[in-house]
């Protein structure tokens, strides 16, 4: 079934690319859906009391002790339904974009569209290292032509800044990988399965230095400060709907990785580098919303933004609490939803007016109503507003920081006040005001733009009110987790309630 | 002295027969078929021949079996023969080693061949003896001569190729040395154009050549002086009895991996690699690039497995120290390079030195878990990959031509994804899989040499292997950049030719390989393994 999902837009991008050019979007289109609806199929399956599930398991190089080995556990497929949802959305918002002269046409848009849907799945479902890896650098080739082919100006440099940024982790992370190999191969019969390594017994310092190979891969991923400088760029030059390939998929392989990898086969190095990892994630958390603040470009904004938000994830993750991880695979998915219908309506926004900087609109809510108010929900989300998704995963990341250590949360709460901040001041700055003349013959969103981001609307006001299908799902993965890293703490105090307003908003 | 009679093994030796008659009557034809009617005989002849030793090379890998622990090899793990009087070992990595050289071969061949790039005559001078520039030049382009030599001298170079991994002695390896060598020296100063430049890289590497040469053989000699044998069997056993003069070994160890190291190009000795590579014709470089790397690599494999293998501990930091300096120099000099010949030349020259990771990783059986694999199978690997995308390679960049010819500077390829997506697809990928990006058979390659390094405790050396990939990576990219992304210049831009089948097959077939390799590697990976080691 995994299988199916993977090799699906896999075959759909080859297909995309040698069928003729007019059929090229319909096709595309019709495969995103076939896998969206794979994907539907593989959640219905899936059976809530965690472990790994749907597993499949291939000898692929044997010399290596590598297979080809799939499964889903609850954050797993959480992402997978995530990316699942999200790719449609964007080759409907992307419909007539793709064509704009000077960029790379819209066969290669979408076929690499879908490669890139392909392989961000096998990330997500595989389950030996190898594996992982593979798949894990091979998404960066589409990426890479995303980034390149289809955009603003200079998107050539953002490109090669990325795909650098992004082979030098991964090479960094090859060299763990290989170490893991040796060390496996030194205890017996070499073996690359994440079931046979998380019960490997690696040596206290090898298992600290692996760490760090894991670990600065996924920081350059995710991206976490000091590594986090291609981001922006990358999201300023990209389309809006390449970036929310790159943001909201193929980032999440760099929590998700920490998660899985870092957390799960090297416990001990997790724990040790904890105050080092979260000095980080603060860092990010609060450097990231303050350079957000003071950026004109809307994209730029956003990229930041985002900077920020990985750094809560992150620091979730590393509290070791269940709290602090269900929170943290919350989070994953609500920043998906939500920066995905930030980065789509701003898109639109830019179609509109032709210009990404914030300082050169104003006045919009007037002429594009429609426009102004999903801008200032996708906003909102962002910021966490009670009542929308990512509010209640923020709030869980908060309680864990809070349990951490005062100070933590302290710091992490800062970022309630200064999302407010970048995002009603931009939004106050774009779309309030005198409407001025040139700015009058705007029109308001189309029913193609309205379908491609009502589902993340509905979806984080739905979640907002009734998070209990994602806590379901991903609370037994984090029980496992936080046994398997030799953490006990409280059973996991699920928060439906909506009752403590944080912060200012 | 007694003169004995040599017995040779003729079935085993079959395929270096083969390819060393085919070229003897390359000669004859050469001599006795008029001109105007030599190519197609000549290039028939060339394909038959390679074709023929790579079918005979099958055969004698499949009849490997029956000579297990045969002629005195002595228990060890290696299975095969020693033939032709202790002078030739036809083992499982030489079988291997020959079948690679021979495809390698078999694309040489059909690049040699190609004609319809230069419009109806192939990329060699049309007589090498006219000065350049002179009336006698011209009037042999406008007669359209062409040099059908260059076919038994390549497969001359392949016969020396093909003994040279096999030797089973000093001086065996100095011959296969110089009969692979001096065939080269001469092609590489036949190009057609820019003769200058073909002339003085044949000259650079002939003369650095015979220095490594000369190297060779003083080292060989210091090495019998030391052992008194030239075999590698009965060094093995000097060296493992110890004896006095150890210094005369030292200096011999060292003076044979100079010349050796000459040929595979690795820092100090990489001098001669970019002028070489940018001046011989296109097809020469792709067929030498892997061919003599191959052949250098199998022979410094076996001189140090198998006669230094007792002395490891003191010829492992001499390689530590070469193979960083070939990685760090090869990958910041390709940087700066603007033509893609001397580019892919400096990556070769990198490469080498990941090749070199993989042979500092060897370890004693003993120290290896079951089911892991050697670093002679790692690099035997390697060698795999990088001839394939090596060749493929060049092979397109014979393609991309402007008015003068090959259009090998960067700024001519500007745009040339725009203009021919498929070949600067094909090209892009080749990058990638120098690069080690996964899916790519050079993944895999890399993978292979860096683990067994790391396994035999190498770790300082995998680090700057990485750090070099990461330095490597940016040229790379930032040719696919400049084939993708970047304006065409405006004073002309490369443009892709239309070659024949002889190209394009070589092409896709490089490309096949490059990509099942980097996707299922366990059928190569099996063949590699079932080699085995090598006869002791």
């Amino acid at each position: 079934m995994l299988s199916l999902l993977i090799w699906l837009p896999l075959a759909g991008a080859i297909a995309v690319a040698l069928l003729p050019r007019t059929l090229s979007k319909p096709v595309g289109l019709g495969v995103a859906l076939a896998t969206l609806v794979a994907g539907v199929v593989v959640a219905a399956s899936y059976e809530i009391d965690g472990g790994r599930q749907l597993t499949e398991e291939h000898e692929w190089i044997e010399a290596f002790g590598v297979h080809y080995a799939l499964g889903v556990d609850g954050l797993g497929l959480l992402l997978v339904l995530l990316t699942v949802l999200l790719v449609p959305l964007v080759l409907g918002a992307e419909w007539f974009k793709a064509d704009a002269a000077g960029s790379a046409g819209a066969r290669s848009f979408v076929a690499w569209t879908l490669a890139l849907e392909g392989l961000s799945l096998a990330v997500f479902c595989a389950t030996d290292v190898f594996l992982f890896y593979v798949v894990f650098e091979a998404t960066l080739i589409p990426a890479y032509f995303l980034v390149g082919g289809f955009g603003r100006d200079g998107r050539g440099a953002a490109a090669l800044k990325f795909l650098m940024f992004q082979l030098a982790g991964g090479l960094v992370l090859l060299a763990s990988v290989i170490g893991l190999y040796v060390v496996s191969a030194q205890q017996g019969e070499p073996s690359y399965l994440l079931s046979d390594l998380e019960k490997l017994d690696i040596g206290t310092e090898a298992g600290r230095w692996l760490f760090f190979g894991f670990f600065i891969a996924f920081a350059i991923k995710a991206p976490l400060f000091p590594l986090h400088t291609w981001l922006a760029d990358t999201t300023e030059k990209a389309t809006p709907g390449t970036g929310v390939l790159l943001v909201c998929i193929l980032d999440k392989i760099g929590t998700f990785g920490m998660m899985r990898f870092c957390l799960g086969i090297f416990p001990e190095a997790s724990q040790w580098a904890t105050p080092f990892v979260i000095t980080l994630a603060l860092i990010s958390v609060v450097y990231g919303a303050l350079v957000a603040i003071g950026q004109d470009d809307v994209f730029r904004l956003i990229g930041l933004t985002s900077l920020s938000h990985f750094g809560l994830i992150t620091l979730g993750v590393f509290t070791m609490t269940s709290q602090g991880g269900t929170g943290a695979i919350l989070y994953m998915v609500n920043h998906g939803l939500g920066t995905a219908a930030l980065f789509l309506v701003a898109g639109y926004l830019y179609d509109r007016t032709g210009t990404a900087s914030i300082r050169e609109m104003r006045g919009v809510e007037k002429v594009a109503p429609v426009l102004a108010g999903l801008l200032l929900v996708a906003g909102l989300a962002t910021l966490g507003l009670p009542g929308l998704s990512p509010f209640i995963s923020e709030f869980l990341v908060f309680v864990a920081a809070f349990d951490y250590g005062w100070y933590v949360g302290a710091i992490a709460v800062t970022a309630v006040v200064l999302s407010a901040i970048y995002v009603l001041w931009m939004y106050q700055r774009t779309m309030t005001g005198p409407t001025p003349p040139e700015v009058e013959g705007t029109t308001d969103l189309g029913v193609r733009e309205i379908a491609a981001v009502a589902p993340l609307m509905v979806a984080l006001v739905f979640f907002g009110f009734y998070p209990a299908p994602l806590l379901d799902v991903s609370n037994p993965m984090v029980g496992d987790l936080m046994q398997q890293v030799g953490v006990q703490d409280d059973a996991p105090t699920v928060v439906h309630a909506e009752t403590e307003g944080e912060g200012a908003h | 002295m007694e003169f004995v009679k040599p017995e040779l093994e003729y079935a085993e030796l079959l395929p270096l027969l083969i390819v060393f008659g085919g070229a003897c009557v390359g000669v004859m034809l050469e001599a006795f078929l008029p001109r105007g009617t030599r190519r197609l005989p000549q290039v028939g002849l060339a394909l038959v021949t390679v074709v023929a030793a790579l079918v005979a090379t099958v055969v004698v890998g499949m009849g490997l079996d029956e000579h297990a622990g045969a002629d005195g090899s002595g228990g060890s793990e290696g299975r095969g023969l020693v033939g032709a009087m202790g002078s030739i070992v036809v083992d499982g990595p030489t079988v291997y080693l020959w079948g690679l050289l021979l495809v390698f071969a078999l694309g040489g061949v059909a690049l040699f061949g190609e004609q319809r790039l230069e419009g109806g005559v192939s990329a060699f001078t049309g007589q090498a003896a006219a000065l350049p520039g002179t009336e006698g030049e011209r009037e042999a382009s406008t007669r359209g001569l062409e040099h059908t030599e260059v076919y038994p001298l390549l497969l001359f170079a392949v016969f020396g190729m093909l003994l040279f991994p096999a030797s089973g002695d000093l001086l065996t390896m100095f011959v296969a040395l110089e009969v692979l060598s001096l065939p080269l020296y001469l092609l590489c100063g036949l190009a057609r154009r820019r003769r200058l430049l073909s002339q003085e890289a044949a000259m650079k590497y002939f003369l650095l050549g015979a220095f490594a040469s000369g190297f060779f053989l003083y080292g060989a000699a210091l090495v019998y002086g030391y052992a008194g044998s030239v075999s590698f069997a009965g060094i093995n056993e000097a060296v493992r009895a110890g004896s006095a003069n150890h210094g005369l070994l030292l200096a011999g160890i060292g003076l044979l991996a100079v010349g050796l190291l000459f040929k595979v190009g690795a820092a100090p000795f990489q001098a001669w690699t970019p002028d070489v590579y940018q001046g011989a014709p296109t097809a020469v470089t792709a067929f030498m690039a892997a061919g003599t790397k191959v052949a250098a690599f199998g022979a410094l494999l076996r001189l140090l497995y198998v006669a230094f293998g007792g002395e490891r501990w003191s010829w492992q930091p001499m390689l530590w120290v070469i193979a960083i300096a070939s990685m760090i120099l090869g990958a910041i000099l390709a940087i700066v390079q603007n033509d893609v010949k001397r580019m892919l030349a400096y990556s070769s020259v990198a490469h080498t030195g990941f090749i070199l990771v993989g042979v500092l990783g060897v370890q004693s059986a003993g120290d290896l878990a079951q089911g892991q694999y050697t670093s002679l199978e790692g690099v035997l690997f390697y060698l795999t990959t990088y001839g394939f995308a090596m060749i493929g390679a060049f092979a397109i960049v014979t393609l991309v031509r402007d008015a003068g010819g090959e259009a090998t500077a960067y700024d001519r390829w500007a745009g040339l994804g725009r203009t021919s997506p498929l070949v600067a697809g094909a090209f892009a990928f080749f990058l990638l899989s120098m690069a080690g990006i996964p899916l790519t058979a050079g993944f895999i390659g890399k993978w292979a040499v860096f683990t067994s390094a790391l396994s035999a405790g190498a770790w300082p050396v995998v680090l700057v292997a990485i750090a070099c990939s990461i330095l490597a990576i940016t040229f790379y990219v930032r040719h696919i950049r400049l084939m993708f992304f970047t304006e065409p210049s405006q004073d002309g831009a490369g443009v892709v030719t239309r070659s024949s089948l002889l190209t394009s097959g070589t092409i896709v077939v490089c490309l096949a390989a490059t990509l099942v390799m980097g996707v299922v590697p366990g059928p190569v990976l099996d063949l590699v393994t079932g080699a085995g080691d090598f006869i002791r």
